[in-house]
């Protein structure tokens, strides 16, 4: 059944395919970000009760989103990891992890530069707020213990574990805004009712989390990449790609 | 599948299980202490299954929708007070002295921090607005509630009934 994955376990095969979908994702990234934010900051409608400060939604929310994407995605290899011990997926946890985390401090920095003049003060200890922090030490924790061993096996093995265990903070920070009182608003779009927000809003919203989420990809692929090449260095693929040689 | 990996990913699920059962239980020994606020309704009737109600003097936050016609500027000073009433029919007065939120009127949801003063009153000392998760343009708005921002699941008869 799964036969026909069999042939990218050879890393210079994911090597090759990681570097085919780049140029794609690279390609996507920028035609739906330029039209998501040219749409968004400019065109939209602005709000009735915020004017145009709602408009770091178009920066915020695709971060937010893809913050608990990219964890997703880098629990889902941990897992894969940690069961079947393929190194290629200890490798994509290590490269996506500083893109989250960085996706995480945008979503919190957005959201703090709005906090101010729309509730009135830069950060409470709310569950959505306090939740999202956590994932960003979650992922500053992945990064530490990645780069913490010498042994590269054992750290992408500690990292795993780690990435794995973090998933439950996923939950908790998508339903915190339900469960709890908290001062940061409900989810506008994920959920399964129409969404509460204009559509004239929405679809620069819609487009912006698409070209968010090629720029993550593009961005984790291309790091992939280099901590293949990197892990990689002493194999007789590797030198023959980088230094154009059989055998040096 | 080969028994080894079979066995590690037993390992692998029971953990992962396990720590998402053991964060379930906390999260819902804790769930009291999570909520940012009060409800107003939480504070006349008590909160919980135990209906334990906040002392006088507590400091505590509380939060819930502006009632309409209950805000009250003192000509003055700085002082303002006005009622924060939730769907369970609670109500808490609220004074505080200093610069409201922008996002501040009648029928917002706000959050309040202070002190209590008396059983349903609140000495505030920082009052934030709370946007909820409705974005439009100004034309909508209009169209759509003929009026200023109002949140539609409370009813005009609702927040009057609550009111008495």
């Amino acid at each position: 059944m799964w036969k026909w994955l069999h042939p990218y376990a050879k890393p210079e095969a994911s090597f090759r395919l990681a570097g085919a979908f780049v140029p794609w994702f690279t390609a996507l990234a920028v035609l739906c970000l330029s039209i998501g934010t040219v749409w968004g900051l400019l065109f939209a409608p602005s709000d009735y009760q915020q004017g145009d400060s709602f408009r770091i939604i178009y920066v915020h929310v695709p971060a937010a989103i893809l913050s608990m994407g990219a964890y997703l995605t880098m629990a889902i290899a941990g897992f894969i990891a940690l069961v079947w011990q393929i190194k290629q997926s200890e490798i994509y946890v290590a490269a996506v992890a500083p893109i989250g985390a960085g996706f995480t401090f945008i979503a919190l920095l957005t959201g703090a530069a709005w906090g101010k003049p729309m509730w009135g003060t830069w950060w409470v200890w709310d569950a959505r707020l306090t939740s999202e922090l956590i994932l960003l030490f979650l992922y500053l924790g992945v990064i530490a213990l990645y780069n913490a061993f010498d042994d590269k096996a054992l750290a992408g093995r500690s990292a795993s574990i780690l990435s794995l265990v973090g998933v439950i903070n996923l939950p908790i920070i998508h339903y915190s805004v339900e469960w709890w009182n908290t001062l940061h608003q409900g989810a506008s779009i994920t959920k399964f009712a129409k969404p509460s927000i204009d559509s004239a809003m929405l679809w620069p919203l819609l487009i912006n989390i698409v070209g968010f989420g090629a720029f993550l990809g593009a961005l984790s692929l291309v790091r992939f990449r280099t901590e293949l090449l990197k892990r990689e260095q002493r194999r007789p693929w590797v030198r023959q790609l980088l230094l154009g040689t059989g055998e040096a | 599948m080969n028994p080894r990996r079979k066995q590690r990913l037993l390992v692998v699920v029971s953990i992962v299980v396990g720590l998402g059962f053991a964060t379930g239980l906390l999260l819902y020994a804790l769930q009291q202490n999570i909520d940012l606020f009060y409800t107003p309704t939480e504070l006349v009737q008590g909160k919980g299954p135990e209906k334990v109600k906040p002392e006088v003097g507590q400091r505590l936050r509380i939060g819930g929708l502006v009632l309409p016609g209950s805000v009250a500027r003192s000509q003055t000073s700085l002082e303002v007070s006005f009622d924060l009433i939730d769907a369970g029919g609670g109500m808490v007065t609220v004074a505080y002295e200093g610069i409201l939120p922008d996002l501040f009127r009648e029928g917002q949801g706000i959050v309040a921090t202070g002190e209590l003063v008396a059983a349903n009153r609140i000495q505030a000392h920082e009052v934030l607005a709370k946007h909820d998760e409705e974005y439009m343009p100004p034309e909508v708005a209009q169209s759509l509630k003929g009026m200023e921002h109002f949140k539609p699941e409370y009813t005009e008869q609702q927040l009057h009934g609550s009111a008495q």
